[in-house]
């Protein structure tokens, strides 16, 4: 099994708008781009499952090729700086992405 | 060959730069030095309550350098969303700096200032011809939330921009921009491709924040040509890497191929990064698709109340053990105390170490750290009724006698005297819609000579 942190050379979260928050994973080697690509190794129920939420709330997710970067783009319980709001900026909500484990292709 | 040189001295006015690095930039003898002053990042605080996320001597710092070069050598300069939120207050502000230093250094100039306000009936008669849409999350807007909205304002697109620069202005302060408007409006009105143009505008808005490595408080070099553009340092220390534009690309956006502005949408499904040497890289392939009817993307503000906070640490393991369900019964206990409290205002707890950072979306909120950290946040119709919620709220949980207890004299440890403190007015997005509507009526141009 790997994580995500053994082979990206990004993984973050960032608002797109008060309302939306985008996961983005950047990864170092192109094989890894293009195993992940070519697997539909992240898709809406593996977000649904990591973040707790239904697969319909998952709202894209978008293949980059020139980044070899994948974006989750996901919506906010509240939006940014209303009262109840958690992270203003949405720049901490990456850790399930790191904590998630998967069977490489190399292993 | 036809060639357009921007300077970008910072990804965001007040964030700094150094001085070597525009020096740098300056010997390039560029065509436009453009800076993007705003973000909606920092939250709808600053747009509601006319305050700039940014510091003022280090606004002033900056635009002192920019004036400065710019007027002493004919180098027009545009600065857009001033103050952060661009609306008014904001807007205001940053001109007020401007003339002070204009004064100061003896500068003189023709400075064009561009408002971006929205008034309340623009939007509701919007509202009943059908053109306005909500953006992704936003609630359907109603005459409702525009009387609660006390600010407001547009993004406005290239044309007001050029519009300053067609009445001969040499310094241009624009309210809230699209940040790739400030840096295209110049070179789009010299007949530089508008894909290009905007594309380029939208990396050279962080400054150097897409090199390698990447900076917010440093310039960078954008050089438009006829069919591509050129990004270069100007730190000896970083370079620009077709992966470190492309994933620029990315950044903040919801969709990196199609991106939506004022008038039409950039369109990148065709762009090529190429590592040119001496750590540029040339981009090609971008182009602007306008829409069949222009539109605006429109941000407001309202007040939906003040807030008190009173912050605790917890370290009784018993205690933190059944952490949920003492704070569901604490608040129980304030309802029943005082039940208006709860009716009119909210109380979250934020508890660190728990799931502060990610609430119902936390994974491992079960995995207790051995030391809580808790906010308790109140937020009240007027600052009395939140401090009393606050109050109430702190000193139940303070010596709460919930099941299991063995320290009976007090469940929380305060870092401060006073616990609790005003945290001031609280501001929600209430308005994040597109309005159908013209690219420049919103946006008044007043012209002073300094």
């Amino acid at each position: 099994m790997a994580c995500l942190q053994d082979i990206a050379l990004v993984v973050r979260s960032k608002n797109t708008s008060p309302f939306t928050y985008s996961l983005d994973i950047m990864f170092r080697e192109a094989s890894d781009y293009a195993d992940f690509k070519s697997r539909k190794l992240i898709d809406k129920a593996l977000i649904a499952e990591l973040y707790g939420m239904a697969q319909e709330q998952v709202l894209d997710i978008i293949f980059f090729d020139p980044a070899l970067a994948i974006k989750i783009c996901l919506p906010r319980e509240i939006s940014s700086g209303a009262p109840g709001d958690r992270d203003v900026y949405g720049a901490q909500q990456h850790a399930p992405l790191l904590l998630w484990n998967f069977t490489h292709a190399g292993n | 060959m036809a060639r357009f040189t921007i300077l970008s001295p910072t990804a965001i006015l007040g964030y700094g730069f150094p001085e070597s690095s525009f020096e740098r930039g300056l010997a390039h003898n560029p065509d436009l030095i453009a800076v993007d002053a705003g973000s909606a990042d920092p939250g709808p605080y600053y747009l509601g309550a006319g305050k700039s996320f940014t510091d003022r001597a280090a606004v002033r710092r900056d635009l002192s350098l920019l004036l400065r070069a710019s007027v002493s050598r004919g180098i027009p300069l545009v600065i857009g969303s001033a103050g952060g939120a661009g609306a008014q207050p904001h807007l205001q502000w940053t001109v007020d700096i401007v003339k002070e230093l204009a004064d100061e250094l003896a500068l003189s100039f023709r400075l064009g200032i561009i408002a971006a306000d929205v008034a309340g009936e623009v939007l509701l008669q919007g509202l009943q011809q059908h053109r306005v849409e909500a953006l992704t999350g936003a609630a359907p807007l109603t005459a409702d939330i525009l009387y609660q909205t006390g600010a407001m304002v547009a993004q406005m697109g290239v044309e007001p921009i050029q519009q300053a620069l067609n009445a001969g202005c040499d310094v241009v302060v624009a309210g809230r921009a699209y940040d790739p408007a400030v840096f295209a409006a110049l070179p789009m009105l010299r007949g530089y491709d508008a894909g290009l143009a905007l594309h380029l505008g939208k990396i050279l808005e962080c400054a150097a924040i897409a090199a390698s490595p990447g900076s917010g408080a440093d310039c960078a070099l954008g050089i438009l040509e006829e069919d591509r553009f050129i990004l270069q340092p100007l730190s000896e220390s970083r370079s620009f890497t077709p992966a470190s534009v492309a994933a620029h690309t990315l950044y903040e956006k919801s969709d990196p191929y199609i991106l939506p502005g004022p008038g039409g949408s950039l369109d990148l499904r065709n762009v090529s990064f190429e590592n040119i040497g001496e750590g540029r890289v040339a981009v090609s392939g971008s182009c602007f698709t306008p829409s069949e009817d222009y539109y605006l993307k429109i941000e407001g503000a309202r007040r939906v109340g003040y807030r008190s906070i009173a912050i605790a640490g917890i370290r009784d393991p018993i205690m933190i053990a059944s952490i949920a369900e003492i704070l569901e019964q604490v608040r129980s206990r304030v309802n029943e105390l005082h039940p208006a409290g709860l009716q009119q205002g909210s109380l979250h707890f934020h508890v660190y170490g728990r799931d502060a950072v990610m609430g119902d979306r936390e994974p491992q909120r079960e995995k207790l750290s051995h030391e809580l950290g808790i906010v308790i946040d109140t937020v009240c119709p007027d600052p009395e009724a939140a401090d009393t919620l606050c109050s109430l709220t702190r000193s139940t949980l303070l010596h709460f006698g919930y099941g299991g207890r063995i320290a009976t004299a007090g469940n929380l440890a305060f870092p401060f005297s006073p616990s609790d403190l005003r945290a001031g007015e609280v501001y929600e997005f209430s308005v994040y819609h597109l309005l159908q509507t013209d690219a420049l009526s919103l946006f008044p141009l007043s012209i002073v000579e300094l």
